[in-house]
C-alpha cells in the first residue's frame, strides 16, 4: 500500500460520469427522444435495431419504432407501455450516462421520483403545440422536490409549429418563471424536434435562431454534482456538511494485522482529511482521523462519493449505522422527523401505523405520528389533514423514531437528508421521505423571489448534495 | 442570432470540477457500497462465479471493497458440464490464490439422476436453474450476487441493484421494489433471498476498461487464439464433446475470441485478432453487435428469453 498525497481534480483527466431522467407523458415524445438520443449517439447497435425492425414489422408498422429500444418487458411490448423504470446506457468521447427511462403516465410520480433520486439532471418535456400544461408543472415540482440540481425544458414538436421561435419563447418563459417559484436553481430550455432529429444530437439547420446547445451538448457540458461541500471553497463550492455513514467494520484480525479496525463507506457528502476532528453520531464521542485507504491506496484526502475505510486514532465504539461528521459541524440527532413523503406503495400510510425508517446505513423502528398535510402538486396547494397517503401522494409526516438519527434536512444534504419507509411485516418499501422543508420556497403561491433567503439558507447557494 | 455547432460547443463547455471523479472511479465506489451494504445486511451472502470476466471483475471489487480482511462471501458456481477447460482451470486457480471456499452446483450431475433431462438442442444454459436455486436453498444463503449488467438485454434493463426473490427464486417485474437514491431495502422474509447486481451500471466496455486498468487476469480464451469450431446458427462454436458438430457440419481452426463466457452449447466466439486488453477495447468500440447479439444463442430462443429466464429464477 504506497501513501500518496493525491489531490482533487489528479485523476478527472478521464470521461466522467452524468446520471439523469426523463420526465414527460406518453404524447410528448419521450420514448423518441430516448431513442433518437441512443440512435443518434450510435449506441443502437445493429442486432438491437434488427430486433426492433422485425417486431415493429411484425407488427404492421412500416418504420422500426424507437420506442421499443427502452420497452422491453413482455408486457410492455404486448400493450405498448412503459410499466417501470429502465435504466439506459450510452456514451461519447466526453462523457458516459446512465439514463433513468421514467414511465410517463401510469404511476408518474412514484416512477418519477424513483429516477429523479439518483439524477443530476432532469429532462422535462413539453409538446410545443400544447405548452406548459398541468403535466409540466407536476413535473417541475418533482424536479424541485428531489432537488435534482439541472433542469432541461426540452420543447418537443417544433417541426410541428413551423419552427417558429416566438412560441418556443413563449414556453420557455412561462416555464422558467414557474420553475425559478419553485426554487429550481438552473432552467435549460431547448427548443427540439425528436421525430426529426433536430437539436437532439445534431444542430437543427431549421431553427438557426437558436444559438444554445443541443441536448446531448448540454448533457455532455453540464457540471456534474456540484464540488463536495466541506471543502476549502476556493473552488467555488458551497459551504455544507461532510457526512460519512459506517457501513461495516474491516477487522482482519491476521498475524499482517493484527490491530486493524477500519470503517468502511462511502463518503455520502463533503471532504475527508487525515488530521480532521470527527465526531461519532449519534453517541457523539470524538476522534481524529488517522488515516484513509482509498480502496488500496493511501491518501490524504477523499470526498463524496468515493468508497473509502477511515482509520480513527482512538479505539472508539463505530459500528453500521454510525455516522461520521465533522466535530464542528454535525446535524442534530434527534426522535421527531418531521418530512415530505413520497408513498410509493400500494397499501396507504396512516397515521399511527409502525414503519421501519431507513436512513443511511441505519435502520430504526417509527411510528407514523400525525400527517398534516397532502400536497397537490397541480397548484402547490396543501391539502390539510388528509389521514392518509396513498399510492403516489405527496404529504408532509411526522415520524416518531425509537432511536435518535442524525438526519440532515434534504436541502443541504441529497445523501443524508433522504430515508426509506419500510413495512416492518413484509419488507416492502412504503416511501420515500426527504426531511426538512418540501421546497426552497414554502410553495408556488407564496415563494419568496429569486434571491430572497429561503428557509434552507441563502438563496443563492442553490442545491448543494 | 446565428450561431454555429463549434461556438456552441466552446460556449457550453466548462471545466471539469477537481473533485470529479473519472466514471470508472464512480462505478467502482458505486459497487464497492454495494458489497458492504451486503456484508453489513446480510447473514449469508454467495458470490456467483463462473470464471467469466464480469464475475472476475465482481470478485476484484469484493477484494478492494474489504482488503486488507478477506471477502466476507463464498463462491457459487453453476457447473453446466459444458463449460470451457481453460475456465475452469482459472477459477480453481483464483479460488486458491485467494483463499476462498467455492461451492459447485453441477447440472451434470442432476442430468446424472435423472432429475433434468437434456434438451433436444443440446443448449444446458435453461437447465442451470434448478441447480441454482436449490443450492440457495440448501445453503440457506439469503444475498446472491450476480455479475449481470442492464446493459447487456433489455429485460435485464429492468432490474434492480437489490431484487427480491421469492422462495422459488422467482422474479416478477410488475412487484419490484422502487429503488431510490441509493438506499437498497434487503428485508425479506425467511425463505426469500436478494439478487444482488453490483455491476448494474457497468456496459461492457466498463468492464474491459477496469480490467485494463486494474491489470485484472482473465481466462485466455477472451483473447485471440487459434480453436477448431464450427458454424452453426451464424455463430462459431467449438467442437467438443457436448455434442457438436453434426455429421452435416464441418470443423474449420480459425482465430478467434470469446466476448461471453458460457455453456460451449451455446457460446458463440467470434473472428478476432484482439490478444490484448487493449485491442479487444478497441474492437468492441468499433463493433455494431452487442455482446449478447454476438455470442449467445440461448437469447435467440424467444424475443423475451431472457425474461422467461429469469422469471423462472435465473440470475
Amino acid at each position: 500500500m504506497t501513501s500518496t498525497t493525491e489531490q482533487p481534480g489528479a485523476r478527472s483527466s478521464t470521461t466522467t460520469l452524468l446520471r439523469f431522467a426523463t420526465a414527460g407523458s406518453v404524447d410528448d415524445g419521450k420514448s423518441t427522444l430516448v431513442g433518437r438520443l441512443l440512435h443518434d449517439s450510435k449506441s443502437v447497435l445493429v442486432d438491437q435495431l434488427e430486433a426492433v425492425r422485425e417486431f415493429s414489422h411484425g407488427r404492421g408498422q412500416e418504420a422500426p419504432d424507437l420506442a421499443l429500444l427502452t420497452d422491453g418487458l413482455r408486457a410492455e411490448r404486448e400493450q405498448g407501455i412503459t410499466i417501470d423504470v429502465a435504466y439506459r446506457y450510452f456514451a461519447t468521447p466526453r462523457r458516459r450516462f446512465i439514463l433513468a427511462d421514467t414511465p410517463g403516465h401510469v404511476q408518474y410520480t412514484r416512477n418519477m421520483v424513483t429516477g429523479a433520486s439518483t439524477a443530476e439532471l432532469t429532462v422535462i418535456l413539453v409538446d410545443a403545440r400544447n405548452g406548459v400544461v398541468e403535466q409540466t408543472r407536476r413535473h417541475a415540482a418533482l424536479a424541485a422536490l428531489l432537488r435534482v440540481p439541472h433542469v432541461v425544458l426540452a420543447v418537443n414538436k417544433m417541426d410541428l409549429v413551423g419552427f417558429a421561435r416566438p412560441v418556443f419563447a413563449a414556453i420557455a418563459e412561462e416555464f422558467t418563471a414557474y420553475a425559478t417559484k419553485l426554487g429550481v436553481p438552473a432552467v435549460t430550455a431547448i427548443p427540439i424536434s425528436a421525430l426529426t432529429g433536430d437539436n437532439v444530437v445534431e444542430p437543427s439547420a431549421a431553427m438557426d435562431w437558436y444559438g444554445g446547445p443541443t441536448v446531448l451538448e448540454h448533457l455532455e457540458a453540464v457540471p456534474e454534482s456540484r464540488p463536495p461541500a466541506g471543502g476549502p471553497c476556493a473552488d467555488g463550492g458551497p459551504a455544507g456538511p461532510t457526512r460519512f455513514p459506517v457501513q461495516y467494520v474491516i477487522r482482519p484480525q491476521t498475524a499482517e494485522h493484527p490491530d486493524y479496525r477500519g470503517y468502511a463507506g462511502q463518503i455520502a457528502a463533503g471532504v475527508l482529511r487525515v488530521g480532521e476532528e470527527i465526531a461519532v453520531l449519534p453517541a457523539g464521542r470524538t476522534s481524529k482521523v488517522a488515516g484513509i485507504d482509498l480502496l488500496g491506496r493511501s491518501v490524504e484526502v477523499a470526498w463524496a462519493p468515493q468508497s473509502v475505510t477511515l482509520l480513527l486514532e482512538d479505539d472508539i465504539d463505530v459500528s453500521r449505522g454510525d455516522i461520521i461528521v465533522p466535530a464542528d459541524d454535525a446535524p442534530v440527532a434527534t426522535r421527531n422527523v418531521e418530512a415530505t413523503v413520497c408513498q410509493v406503495a400500494d397499501s396507504p400510510l396512516t397515521v399511527g401505523r409502525r414503519v421501519l425508517l431507513k436512513h443511511t446505513t441505519r435502520t430504526v423502528k417509527a411510528i407514523v405520528e400525525d400527517i398534516p398535510s397532502r400536497l397537490t402538486l397541480d397548484d402547490l396547494t396543501q391539502h390539510p389533514a388528509p389521514e392518509r397517503l396513498v399510492a403516489n401522494d405527496i404529504g408532509r409526516v411526522v415520524i416518531r423514531t425509537a432511536e435518535p438519527v442524525a438526519l440532515d434536512s434534504y436541502a443541504r444534504s441529497r445523501r443524508t437528508g433522504s430515508f426509506l419507509l419500510i413495512d416492518p411485516a413484509d419488507g416492502a418499501t412504503l416511501a420515500a421521505g426527504m426531511a426538512g422543508d418540501a421546497f426552497t420556497g414554502s410553495g408556488a403561491a407564496d415563494a419568496p423571489a429569486p434571491g430572497a433567503p429561503g428557509p434552507g439558507g441563502a438563496a443563492d447557494e442553490g442545491w448543494d448534495f | 442570432m446565428t450561431t454555429s455547432a463549434a461556438t456552441v460547443r466552446e460556449r457550453t463547455a466548462s471545466p471539469a470540477s477537481p473533485y470529479a471523479l473519472s466514471h470508472l472511479d464512480a462505478l467502482e465506489s458505486e459497487s464497492v457500497h454495494i458489497f458492504r451494504e451486503v456484508a453489513g445486511e446480510f447473514e449469508r451472502p454467495v458470490v456467483l462465479f463462473s470464471g467469466g470476466k464480469d464475475s472476475v471483475v465482481m470478485l476484484h471489487l469484493a477484494l478492494k471493497a474489504f482488503a486488507p480482511a478477506a471477502v466476507p462471501f463464498s463462491l457459487l458456481h453453476v457447473d453446466t458440464g459444458h463449460n470451457f477447460p481453460e475456465v475452469l482451470a482459472y477459477r480453481d486457480r483464483v479460488v486458491a490464490r485467494h483463499g476462498l471456499r467455492l461451492h459447485v452446483a453441477s447440472v451434470q450431475e442432476y442430468i446424472d439422476r435423472g432429475e433434468l433431462r437434456e434438451r433436444p438442442d443440446g443448449t444446458r444454459n435453461p437447465l442451470q436453474t434448478v441447480p441454482l436455486t436449490e443450492a440457495i436453498r440448501h445453503h440457506r444463503f439469503d444475498a446472491v450476487f450476480g455479475g449481470g449488467r442492464r446493459d447487456e438485454e433489455k429485460a435485464r434493463a429492468k432490474e434492480r441493484v437489490f431484487s427480491l426473490r421469492d422462495a422459488f427464486s422467482q422474479w416478477d417485474p410488475r412487484r419490484q421494489r422502487p429503488e431510490l437514491w441509493n438506499l437498497y431495502n434487503g428485508r425479506h422474509a425467511p425463505g426469500e433471498h436478494v439478487r444482488v447486481f453490483p455491476l448494474s451500471n457497468w456496459t461492457e466496455l466498463d468492464v474491459w476498461q477496469y480490467v485494463r486498468r486494474e491489470h485484472i487476469e482473465l481466462p485466455g480464451i477472451y483473447f485471440a487464439h487459434e480453436r477448431e469450431v464450427f458454424r452453426r446458427s451464424g455463430m462459431w462454436l467449438t467442437a467438443g464433446g457436448w455434442g457438436g458438430p453434426k455429421p452435416s457440419e464441418t470443423v474449420e481452426r480459425r482465430l478467434i475470441r470469446y466476448r461471453t463466457v458460457g455453456d460451449m452449447s451455446c457460446t458463440g466466439a467470434v473472428d478476432s485478432h484482439a490478444a490484448t486488453p487493449d485491442a479487444v477495447i478497441e474492437e468492441i468500440a468499433a463493433s455494431r453487435l452487442t455482446e449478447r447479439g454476438a455470442t449467445r444463442a440461448d437469447d435467440k430462443l424467444s424475443e423475451a428469453a431472457m425474461e422467461d429466464r429469469k422469471r423462472e429464477g435465473y440470475f
